[in-house]
């Protein structure tokens, strides 16, 4: 192998592993070291990486990369515990850390930390933190990304089209809060799990969302944002603390519409729409393991939008072609989804399934009788709609207007290019 | 409460042929003891100490480098801990993993509260 290609290895894998490993490291460390030194655990890590690169490029890969990782970010943490153990910044009083503290059982009480359910457990407990109710919603997410899915500020800055000064001062507010309100990596009490797990949730539903339908970015699929939104989940569905039925439902509702991603772009990355996806493209063993959540999930009472939604998206999945989708069973599904829980969102996506169903003037009816009009007239998809409704009803100097104002709102150059195309096909 | 100091002689350390899964198994029982007596608050701090020395005498400070006595009755290193009374103190001690050699023991020592 020349040395080039070695190099290349190399970058391919660590970049590889510190997507996969980086989360889990830095959620330990900052166990140990405590959620105010979280820059110190993610400067351990960042360290721990570059001596790889080096060392691999040098020496070659070692057998088992990640264990090596492992090993050296704890030499690399008993060097900072060494050095800090009594200053003020660091608190190793409690039980679980004042090992820490002697020589005699710094070192397997390190090995410790690592144990993989202790690390499930970690990365659990930064999720908690990281969704905090007093962080903002922004915010969570920025810091999901960054802690535990290794996500540099370049690159949540691209995914979600903000300035990377506005990325570091949302990580540095929450550290600050971290800091001053002594927050601990912890899975929350009986009593605050579930209203503490909705809001995880929620994080990682938008964080899919953004992934699944960039409305900041470039590229329209990021698969990197799905990957890492399921891969949350399903360390929520792992844990019996935060094994809820809504956990399994969001869970299935990923499955499911990533299960569609493959057929939703050309090989070009163009846009296709729902109707002309080749359906042999989608994953159907994804399919199956969304059916298998779905099951869990309606093991209890309650219905969350993720329920509806997840079945809304199963109805999709077990449609044969656009034709045989069961647009009946979907428009209930979305009466339900805007009785529970009323959004702009919600209503549009009524509206379509009533283009389908019963015709343009009857969706126009639906969207005329929103109440909100000035929240829902931000909405890129709202004109869209509506340029389809009069498109449909032969309008088209009002469907070009309608199309023109979506492509005035979306910030996606996939969707603008889509809605270009609809103008185009209007004139001719 | 009162605190009680341990002072550790011979014991171990002093068989090089050791292998590293044996030395982790030692550890591992200094872990399980210490750690145990924090689950309980008990433990105060606790440090091996290196075999070299230094010793200053006297009022001219005479300064002599160690080691100052053979290896079994050096003190190989201390733990602090809370206990209510020398029996307790003593109870703590018994369970300490250096007494599973011989020439392993645990002095106990209260410490003493200077009358002001």
């Amino acid at each position: 192998m020349s040395a080039k290609d070695q190099n290349d290895n190399v970058s391919k894998l660590t970049d590889h592993l510190f997507r996969r490993e980086a989360g889990k490291m830095v959620s330990v460390l900052t166990k140990i070291f405590g959620t105010k030194n979280l820059e110190t655990a993610e400067d351990v890590v960042q360290q721990t990486f570059i001596d790889a690169i080096e060392l691999w490029m040098l020496k070659g890969i070692p057998d088992n990369p990640s264990a090596w990782l492992f090993r050296v970010a704890k030499n690399k943490a008993i060097d900072v515990i060494r050095r800090n153990k009594h200053s003020l910044q660091y608190d190793f009083n409690d039980s679980e850390r004042i090992l820490l503290k002697s020589e005699y059982t710094l070192a397997s009480k390190m090995e410790n930390f690592w144990k993989e359910e202790l690390v499930k457990d970690d990365m659990l407990g930064m999720m908690f933190a990281c969704c905090h109710p007093e962080v903002s919603a922004e915010s969570q997410i920025t810091l999901i990304l960054k802690t535990l899915c290794g996500f540099s500020t370049a690159e949540i800055s691209k995914a979600f089209l903000t300035s990377e000064d506005t990325v570091s001062k949302r990580l540095y507010r929450t550290k600050e809060f971290f800091r001053k309100n002594k927050i601990k990596l912890e899975i929350p009490s009986s009593d605050q799990i579930r209203i503490r797990t909705e809001a995880v949730l929620n994080a990682i539903y938008l964080l899919f969302n953004e992934g699944y339908n960039s409305t900041h970015s470039e590229e329209l699929i990021r698969q990197d944002l799905i990957d890492e939104s399921m891969l949350l989940c399903r360390l929520l569905t792992e844990n019996p603390n935060t094994q809820l039925p809504e956990t399994y439902a969001l869970t299935a509702l990923i499955c499911f519409h990533a299960s569609r991603s493959p057929g939703r772009l050309s090989a070009e990355g163009e846009i296709i729409l729902l109707p002309m996806q080749d359906r042999s493209k989608w994953d159907k063993d994804l399919i199956s393991i969304g059916i298998e959540y779905m099951d869990k999930a309606s093991s209890g009472n309650s219905v969350s939008t993720y329920h509806i939604e997840a079945a809304i998206a199963f109805e999709h999945c077990a449609a044969g072609s656009f034709e045989k989708t069961n647009w009946k069973r979907i428009l209930e599904l979305y009466e339900w989804l805007c009785k529970i829980s009323p959004s702009p969102v919600a209503e549009l996506s009524k509206a379509a399934v009533v283009m389908q169903m019963h015709g343009a003037s009857e969706a126009l009816k639906i969207l005329e009788n929103i109440l909100d009009k000035k929240k829902i007239e931000e909405f890129y998809l709202y004109h869209s709609l509506l340029g389809e409704i009069y498109s449909r009803m032969n309008d088209n100097r009002k469907a070009k207007h309608s199309f023109e104002n979506a492509a005035r709102l979306t910030r996606s150059s996939k969707e603008k290019k889509l809605l270009d195309e609809k103008i185009i096909a209007l004139i001719n | 409460m009162k605190e009680y100091l341990f002072l550790f002689r011979g014991g171990d350390g002093r068989n090089p042929q050791q292998s590293p899964e044996e030395l982790q198994k030692v550890m591992q029982r200094w872990a399980d003891w210490m750690g145990g007596l924090a689950k309980q608050d008990k433990l105060v701090g606790a440090q091996p100490l290196e075999k070299s020395g230094r010793k200053i005498k006297g009022t001219n400070k005479l300064i002599t480098d160690g080691p100052f006595m053979e290896g079994k009755e050096m003190v190989g290193g201390y733990l602090i801990c809370k206990a209510g009374t020398y029996d307790d103190a003593v109870g703590i001690a018994k369970d300490c993993p250096i007494l599973e050699f011989d020439d392993g023991t645990v002095e106990v020592r209260e410490i003493r509260e200077m009358k002001m």
